[in-house]
């Protein structure tokens, strides 16, 4: 656990980064660091780390203080990944990897093997190991990034903003793969990012900073979202703060209706305005009139009851005329159909809560 | 002196190269060919290595204090562009016609184009990479060793070319002074006008600087095969 106790960080300018700050990232979860630019994510996350003193107060890293311990050392047991991944761009991918297992004085063979193995774990062809940064795209850089940090396992993991400077597609794949490493590894990480988007997705809490380094408030992602705090945190959300909300809702309990599948060749006379055609082996095919008019199936919209959420049950619902989502299992096999009226029953419980 | 130099070297009709250099090579004395290509490579690797010993110290001392670097920078500049001849007669009085005389001042020329190399080098290690390394544990001479100077190598390495190149063409000055190893070949021809010790000099000491120049491309492919594989792609 990271314990911030009444911290503050004044520059040397006079500049007051951080003021105050007190919170705690508990040990195995995910604390996201979110605010606007300059509100000081960054002095507080490199103060854990001692890259910066604090000027007032503690942070303890479990108990212990970390003003009374030697840099070098600490830095060893924190991984740390930045923005543009830092990558040593005079080492092969498989050496950068291995540069902190190296510092901890593992011997050579063994540093490279699990390098190897983390390049691995962190979805890249160990093969890359013998190529430099520059021969990786920034993605992949990244992903060596991360790989980097978890070399000599350590507990905890400091993240600044480290997938704001890719795509949008490679940013999602990147937070998913962050997503499954953390399911593993429970590590006690602290992540840094302006885009609150990003911090409801990945933090088990989040804590929205204002400028002049103020924490505005701390809370998990559906609390942020259902109560924040004041008229900042308020406007940081954003206005689609309800349907994203919908994304901490689960599925699991819809009330599914399996009577509205029929096979391939129906041909009409469903007392249903919609009914799914389904093909012979479970799979949907798209959404046909019960009364057999129209011809060609139209589109259809699937989610995954229990894994996923509301909010994407009701993004499948709007993607067909019909008006319902269709459920699928792992296997992308129909398994029923959620109605627009127990969607309805499901919002409406939603917003209650 | 009537006609000009050259008229009068090219006059001289078709050289015996081959015999000239036959029996001046090794005649066992002070000035045959042998003895002053000795001397030209004492005097132009000299300056190179010593300038390159010193102008690391002062690299990374200007690098770490910035206040530091405009003043060194600016002594080796200013004895960089001081005429050779005074300089020369500025250090006979201290070193006398000796080699030493002449390596003083290439060393300051070396440094001179190192030192701003060795802080441009430094400073081409970008911020990021420098900050993860402090961020992973590096303590600052291993940080300074294993990171900030590898890549400061691309960049050191190109001024040690232009050093290299500009020493050993340089050290023909010190005839000047009588120490000009390849260099006394042509003050020879002048009193004594003949055209194959101009050749033998000029061929010797082009043949000098692109063997050293070879080198340093050579150690340039071995150290940093990262900018290599750059150039490559
Ligand atoms: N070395 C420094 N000296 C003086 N002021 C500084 C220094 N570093 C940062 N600051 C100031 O401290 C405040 C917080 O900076 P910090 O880098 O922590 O912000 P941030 O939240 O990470 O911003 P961003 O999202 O832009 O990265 C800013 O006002 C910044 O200008
Ligand atoms: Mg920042």
């Amino acid at each position: 656990m990271i314990t911030f106790d009444a911290v503050t960080k004044r520059y040397a300018d006079g500049t007051v980064a951080v003021d105050n700050l007190s919170l705690e990232a508990p040990t195995g979860e995910i604390t996201v660091f979110v605010g606007p630019s300059g509100c000081g994510k960054t002095t507080s996350l490199r103060m854990i780390n001692r890259m910066i003193d604090a000027t007032e107060g503690r942070i303890l890293l479990d108990g212990d203080p970390v003003r009374d311990i030697d840099p070098p050392k600490l830095r060893r047991g924190i991984g740390y990944v930045i923005q543009q991944a830092g990558l040593f761009p005079h080492k092969k991918i498989v050496d950068n990897v291995a540069t902190v297992p190296l510092l901890l004085g593992w011997d050579r063979g063994k540093a490279r093997s699990r390098a190897m193995e983390l390049l691995e774990r962190v979805g890249l062809d160990p093969a890359m190991g013998e190529r430099y940064p520059f021969q990786l795209s920034g993605g992949q850089q990244q992903r060596v990034g991360v790989a980097r940090a978890l070399a000599a396992d350590p507990p905890v993991l400091l993240m600044d903003e480290p997938f704001s400077a890719v795509d949008p597609i490679v940013r999602t794949s990147l937070q998913d793969e962050l997503l499954r490493l953390q399911a593993e590894l429970n590590k006690t990480i602290v992540f840094v990012t302006h885009d609150i988007d990003e911090a409801i997705k990945l933090g088990d809490r989040v804590a929205v900073l204002r400028v002049g380094g103020r924490l505005a408030q701390l809370a998990d992602p559906k609390t942020l979202l259902s109560e924040p705090a004041d008229d900042f945190v308020r406007e940081f959300l954003g206005h689609d703060r309800g349907i994203r909300r919908l994304q901490f809702v689960g599925t699991d309990g819809l009330r599914l209706r399996t009577d509205l599948t029929v096979p391939a060749g129906f041909s009409g006379g469903s007392p249903e305005p919609w009914v799914l055609a389904v093909s012979d082996d479970g799979r949907p095919l798209g959404w046909l009139r019960g009364d057999g008019g129209g011809g060609e199936p139209e589109p259809y919209g699937t989610f995954r009851p229990g894994r996923d959420s509301m909010r994407s049950a009701l993004d499948a619902a709007l993607l067909s005329p019909s008006g319902c989502a269709v459920a699928v299992g792992a296997d992308g096999k129909v398994v029923g159909v959620a109605t627009r009226e127990v969607l309805d029953a499901a919002l409406a419980e939603a917003a209650d809560g | 002196m009537g006609e000009p130099l050259l008229v009068r070297l090219i006059a001289d009709g078709p050289p015996s190269l081959w015999e000239w250099i036959a029996r001046n090579w090794d005649t066992g004395r002070v000035g045959s060919i042998k003895d002053l290509l000795g001397d030209h490579l004492v005097m132009s690797l000299v300056p190179i290595v010593a300038g390159l010993v010193l102008a690391l110290p002062l690299g990374l001392a200007s690098a770490r204090w910035r206040w530091l670097y405009q003043p060194a920078a600016g002594v080796f500049n200013v004895v960089y562009a001081l005429p050779s001849l005074p300089v020369f007669m500025l250090l006979i009085s201290v070193t006398g016609l000796s080699k030493t005389t002449v390596i003083i001042p290439l060393t300051f020329y070396a440094i001179a184009v190192l030192l701003p190399a060795v802080v441009d080098g430094l400073g081409s290690v970008p911020d990021h990479v420098r900050q993860s390394a402090v961020a992973m544990g590096f303590t600052p001479l291993r940080r300074l060793v294993q990171v900030e100077l590898p890549i400061a190598v691309p960049v050191v390495l190109a001024g040690l070319r232009v050093v290299a190149v500009s020493s050993i063409s340089l050290v023909s000055v010190g005839a000047l002074i009588g120490q000009g190893g390849l260099g006394m070949l042509f003050t020879r021809a002048y009193q004594n006008p003949f055209l194959p010790p101009v050749v033998v000099g000029i061929v010797l000491i082009v043949a000098l600087a692109l063997v050293a120049d070879g080198l340093l491309v050579l150690a340039q492919r071995l150290l940093t095969p990262w900018v290599r594989a750059r150039r490559a792609s």
